[in-house]
């Protein structure tokens, strides 16, 4: 980067270093931001168990499962990618980034079959405090899935532009970061949500 | 541009040069015109209010128009002005001059930041269509049944949010990972300590704030219920998640104000700080306790009375670091040889208003008087001299002190001097009076009251003109130094902090040199200063 502000010519080591410290401290808002999400789900989830109990029946499981695996797999998909990136290879960086936007993909188009179906039996974020929530956490973990693809995308097609070599990958390191981060709330939300009821 | 071209960072010209800037400074100056645009702004609105409580009846405005008042003058005080001015403003000019380093560790995002703050008050500036009357804090349930545009506004005080997360973030890393060598943390300045618990308090309160907000802005436009009793929701919840944020905030509101005290009083009093440690960790210490105490905001919101009286006693122990830090300032003093410039006035002044408010604090911390006191003047009284008293004349003594530094000319002193006492009387009899309002029973936010408040609100009203007075005479004072006032020489003050071993105003690069730190900036008094 020759052109760059006199402040981003600093040693590399110094800004790899600042760019991971600065996307932990970021992910610990994210953390905070879903904080006060899960503090609602049990606040009223002590408030009324009888409600939570006969509501999450109406969630389906095996969708939900299913989310879950096509999930963790890309979270595979990102380590291996950005292990390739250290290793020099671009080109199966690039490869494993495709397959994880791709199972992101599939992630949301699930979830679009999954709000059909609840809104074409009538639940809707309005129903009861359940589908609030149910709605609130997924469309907001949604949205978060839609950033990640965004970044990961970003990073493929520089990566295609031969911006990163084994010496500077900073931003792959820090997209597979945000990526962990993304599947790792939806690992906490599968079980409060679909299974324990 | 090279290193060391020798010429200060203020020297290119064009909109564009400020615009996409990715200099710290110019992003610190752009936030200070900013937020000084909007704490004038924000006082426009303070005198209508004052004006209309001259008598008991409503007679200028509706008693709609006068909450919008109140709503308008209070949001944009806090969100978009106290909350940024210092840290955004002043901490991103200074922060890394102080560390001596050549800018924050992210420029793109600082700049990005400043955009977002800015697009949030647009939207904000764009739901007032529909005015605002749920006063700052947007209290459910009315917050969600109102006409007004909660919904925008919510959006726009999220972007702020956003843009504050960031700024605390950038922050954090840049004091981490940038320090000049040799600049340990125990020999930073204390302003970079108070920022750096300030980011802390950013970087933790502002998500829940944001979404807190973003579940308003849904339960109005999905109908989720979170806060609606008849859906099963509660209303007391909407008060804990915004005062988890909220009260911490207070804390962001004046810590860097702290911070600037710090600086100010060793170099007008040539002494070394005193309890330079203590100071230093009782900032941590204050964002630490800061979050423990939110719900003494709630103690007549029907929360269990044992959790009323643990957040009550609670509550006290936040008083212990800030009379640590009150305590050392005025053990620096002792024997000082202190003079009475401007800043030194504003530092002063913070010291004196700054106990008032403090010592009035006990008196709603604790449960029994709380419960006489809440909502009545009392409390508009308390705060102003802490958030006013506190935070602006600590800000004010900021940017007294760092003028020469950001613009390389020096204010006029007598001018700066009769502003100030202008100020400190206006100050003082404006919201003096409203503790004596508050312990009789004025409540606060109504636009008419009983004809027995009269007398005291006329001193009031008469108060904040003469505050008025002072402030338009200060910012006239700046306008004249920008345009007229002698160059500035480098070290004006004779500091010992890195900022003042560079030109004023400094270069693009801030130093010729990453400089080489040997000794803690508070050696006054000493061999070298």
């Amino acid at each position: 980067m020759g052109d760059a502000h006199p402040a981003e010519r600093h040693d590399p080591a110094v800004a790899f270093e600042s760019a991971k410290l600065g996307v932990w401290t970021f992910l610990a808002t994210e953390v905070l931001l879903f904080g006060a999400l899960f503090t609602a789900y049990a606040v009223f989830r002590l408030k009324f168990p009888a409600l939570f109990h006969a509501e999450h029946e109406k969630l389906d499981r095996v969708l939900g499962a299913a989310n879950t695996v096509v999930l963790i797999t890309s979270s595979l998909t990102v380590v291996l990618g950005v292990d390739a990136a250290r290793r020099g290879r671009m080109r199966l960086l690039q490869a494993y980034y495709g397959a994880t936007i791709l199972l992101a993909a599939v992630f949301l188009g699930v979830k679009y079959v999954e709000y059909g179906e609840k809104f074409h039996h009538g639940l809707h974020p309005g129903t009861n405090i359940f589908f609030s929530l149910y709605f609130m956490l997924t469309g907001l973990h949604g949205i978060h899935v839609l950033l990640g693809m965004g970044v990961l995308a970003y990073v493929l097609v520089m990566a295609g532009r031969g911006r990163y070599s084994e010496e500077y990958r900073t931003p792959v390191e820090m997209s597979g970061l945000y990526w962990h981060f993304v599947d790792l709330v939806w690992i906490y939300l599968f079980p409060l949500l679909y299974l324990a009821g | 541009m090279s290193a060391g071209d020798g010429k200060g960072y203020l020297s290119e010209r064009g909109w564009r040069s400020w615009a996409f800037t990715l200099d710290h400074k110019r992003i610190g100056v752009m936030y200070l015109c900013t937020t000084i645009f909007f704490f004038l702004l924000g006082g426009v609105f303070a005198l209508l209010l004052r004006l209309e409580l001259l008598s008991p009846q409503a007679r200028y405005f509706s008693n709609h128009a006068y909450n919008v008042f109140f709503t308008l003058h209070g949001a944009m005080m806090i969100f978009l002005f106290i909350i940024p001015a210092i840290p955004s403003g002043l901490g991103n000019f200074l922060i890394p001059l102080h560390l001596g380093a050549r800018d924050v560790a992210f420029p793109r995002l600082n700049l990005a930041s400043y955009w977002v703050f800015v697009a949030g008050f647009l939207v904000i500036v764009g739901s007032l269509v529909a005015p605002m009357d749920t006063g700052w804090t947007f209290y459910t349930p009315y917050s969600a049944k109102t006409g007004a545009a909660v919904t925008t506004l919510s959006l726009g005080v999220f972007l702020i949010g956003m843009s504050s997360i960031l700024t605390g973030l950038n922050f954090i890393v840049t004091i981490h990972k940038l320090r000049a060598p040799g600049m340990s943390f125990l020999r930073m300045p204390l302003f970079l300590w108070s920022m750096y618990a300030t980011s802390i308090i950013q970087v933790v309160a502002t998500p829940v704030v944001g979404v807190t907000f973003l579940l308003l802005a849904a339960e109005r436009v999905l109908g989720v219920g979170f806060f609606d009793p008849a859906k099963g929701g509660d209303p007391v919840l909407f008060q804990h998640f915004f005062w988890f944020y909220s009260h911490p905030v207070v804390y962001v509101m004046i810590l860097p104000a702290m911070g600037i005290v710090s600086e100010v009083i060793p170099v007008f009093s040539r002494k070394p700080i005193f309890g330079y440690k203590a100071i230093a960790y009782s900032s941590l210490a204050i964002a630490f306790l800061g979050f423990l105490v939110w719900a003494h905001h709630m103690f007549t919101s029907g929360m269990s009375p044992l959790a009323n009286a643990i957040f009550s006693f609670m509550t006290f122990f936040v008083a212990v670091p800030t009379a640590v830090k009150v305590f050392n300032w005025i053990a620096t003093l002792y024997r000082g040889s202190i003079t009475f410039e401007a800043p030194m006035l504003y530092a002063l002044t913070f010291i004196f208003l700054f106990i008032i408010g403090g010592l009035t604090g006990p008196f709603l911390g604790a449960l029994a008087t709380n419960v006489q006191l809440h909502d009545t003047y009392f409390v508009v009284a308390h705060f102003h001299y802490t958030m006013m008293g506190g935070t602006v004349m600590g800000f004010f003594a900021g940017l007294h002190y760092w003028f020469p530094k950001i613009t390389g000319r020096m204010l006029n002193e007598k001018a700066a001097r009769a502003s100030w006492a202008l100020i400190f009387l206006g100050f003082n009899v404006t919201f003096f009076t409203m503790f004596f309002l508050g312990v009789r029973g004025m409540p606060r936010r109504y636009a008419e009251y009983l004809p027995k408040y009269h007398s005291e609100n006329v001193v009031a009203t008469i108060g904040s003109v003469i505050l008025t007075l002072g402030i338009l005479a200060m910012v006239w004072n700046f306008v004249q130094g920008l345009r007229s006032g002698t160059p500035a020489p480098g070290n004006p003050w004779r500091a010992l902090s890195l900022e003042w071993q560079t030109p004023s105003p400094p270069e693009t690069e801030n130093f010729h040199e990453i400089p080489l730190v040997t000794d803690w900036p508070y050696g006054y008094g000493t061999k070298k200063a």
